[in-house]
């Protein structure tokens, strides 16, 4: 059988701010249709090495490949950076980013954040790039907010409409970054519901969360971080409910 | 009723070498200030210090003086070139130094140095996740350029903007004394002649008034405009 081209493979990532090393050596392949979620404590580099994944920070050591295609590098005196930043471009345009502060553009409308990208990155026409926005919009619940502005909405709508944005890609990877953690509590479910729905259309989606409850029942596989190491890694229901590492197990204990 | 004794038609072409001196000198300042804003926040250590000397000179020195530099130096320049010219290739050309070049490029250079304050504090003010935002979605450098981080920087840069231009259109007045004939110098020339001070110098007064009060309107226009989306206001 011809080995179908992985959709996203970083291999022994490493990576230092000064003096600490934050990551010292993670690797990861997102299948097609794999769920990976990333889970640890704050400081664990759990974030960082969602970041490297598309290159908002750049990996001191390691490798990066989409599809097959491997990232090239080179030694700069700034450190080392990306060889050809048109390949980077182009694999962060197949490559959709959900912040924690959703960061969706103040001074544009919801509607034309999410054509935004399609048609000055993609070069989708306007008209097919508004008209999939809608479908989008109505798909995440917010067709009537279609022309506010994110400051005039609140976190969950603006968190779904950053959703909406990352799917008008049409990405292969989608990379998420605590997308609740912002959320007051009663808006994360909904927040949620629409992970779980990319998540059953088979969605390649690599995710930063606290939430157990959407690891547990989401992913197809789970990583836990400890101090920029894998310490377990494995299927939800052996990582989550048999902890195996004393640490794990005192980090998924209840804590009150 | 007021009567000019006949420099009215001075006056008014005055007012017009004020105006066009002022917007042109504007837009290089803008074109320099975005640069030089570009150079500062570059790492490349040369083309930061470069941008730092330039701002710190131009900031040190008084702008009469600048603009005398720039004008009797630039004389001199082509001076040099044009004997040059005719010492070593028999090419006899003269060219003299354009008084309107010289305002033109010394308050250009001039404002630019401030504009490049304010429009730096401006981009450093943009919120860094919205940028993060358009590196992630496949932006390069001057796609961010055109469509984040400029119309979010303006916001943050028009009080000030706003503010250089205004004392700009007032430094034009200083190219008389490199010849230039703007309102001022008519109005300076009348008074003399005709010994009425007053009947020259407050028309012009009111002329600089109202080309402050558009000037005020059209920021405001462009606040209003550039605030959408960042509600109050």
């Amino acid at each position: 059988m011809a080995a179908t081209p992985i959709p996203l493979e970083v291999r022994n990532i490493k990576k230092r701010f000064g003096e600490t090393e934050v990551l010292k050596g993670l690797s990861l392949k997102a299948h097609k249709g794999d769920v990976i979620t990333l889970i640890g404590a704050s400081g664990s580099g759990k974030s960082t090495f969602l970041r490297c994944m598309n290159l908002l920070e750049q990996p001191d050591e390691g490798d990066l490949l989409l599809h097959g295609e491997e990232i090239r590098f080179k030694q700069t005196r700034y450190g080392r950076e990306p060889a050809d930043w048109k390949q980077v471009v182009r694999m962060r345009a197949k490559l959709s980013m959900v912040f924690q502060s959703f960061n969706l553009w103040a001074h544009m409308t919801l509607l034309e954040n999410i054509i935004e990208a399609p048609v000055h990155v993609l070069g989708q026409p306007k008209k097919e790039a508004i008209e999939h926005a809608r479908a989008l919009l109505e798909r995440v619940g917010l067709t009537a907010r279609a022309d506010a502005y994110p400051a005039q909405m609140s976190g969950g709508q603006q968190q779904r409409g950053a959703i909406a944005r990352a799917l008008a890609m049409n990405p292969e990877v989608m990379l998420f970054d605590e997308p609740t953690s912002a959320l007051d509590p009663e808006l994360v479910g909904d927040v949620l519901k629409v992970m779980r729905d990319l998540a059953d259309e088979g969605r390649t989606m690599v995710v930063v969360t606290h939430e157990m409850g959407f690891a547990r029942d989401v992913s197809s596989q789970v990583i836990y971080l400890h101090q920029g190491l894998v310490e377990e890694a494995g299927h939800p229901k052996e990582v989550l409910n048999n902890p195996q590492s004393p640490r794990l197990k005192q980090f998924l204990a209840p804590k009150y | 009723m007021l009567d000019l004794q006949g420099y009215g038609p001075r006056l008014l072409e005055g007012a017009g070498v004020t105006i066009q001196l002022a917007l042109l000198s504007l837009a290089l300042a803008l074109v320099l200030g975005l640069v030089t804003a570009s150079a500062k926040m570059s790492r490349n250590r040369l083309v930061h210090a470069t941008a730092t000397v330039y701002t710190t000179l131009i900031r040190g020195v008084p702008d009469l003086v600048l603009m005398m530099l720039l004008f009797f130096g630039g004389q001199m320049g082509v001076n040099v070139i044009s004997d040059m010219l005719y010492d070593n290739f028999g090419i006899d050309y003269y060219i003299s130094f354009n008084a309107f070049a010289a305002g033109v490029l010394t308050i250009g250079f001039i404002f630019g140095a401030y504009m490049g304050e304010t429009f730096r504090g401006a981009f450093m003010a943009v919120d860094n996740g919205q940028i993060e935002a358009g590196r992630a979605y496949g932006m390069n450098n001057w796609l961010l350029f055109r469509r984040i981080r400029f119309p979010q920087m303006m916001r943050h840069a028009l009080p000030g903007l706003s503010n250089n231009w205004m004392v700009l259109l007032k430094t034009t007045a200083l190219v008389s004394v490199i010849g230039l004939t703007d309102m001022v110098r008519v109005a300076a020339e009348a008074s003399r002649a005709t010994h009425e001070p007053f009947v020259f110098l407050l028309p012009v007064a009111a002329a600089y008034l109202v080309i402050a009060s558009v000037s005020e309107w059209i920021f405001a226009r462009l606040q209003k405009r550039y605030n959408i989306g960042f509600g109050g206001h």
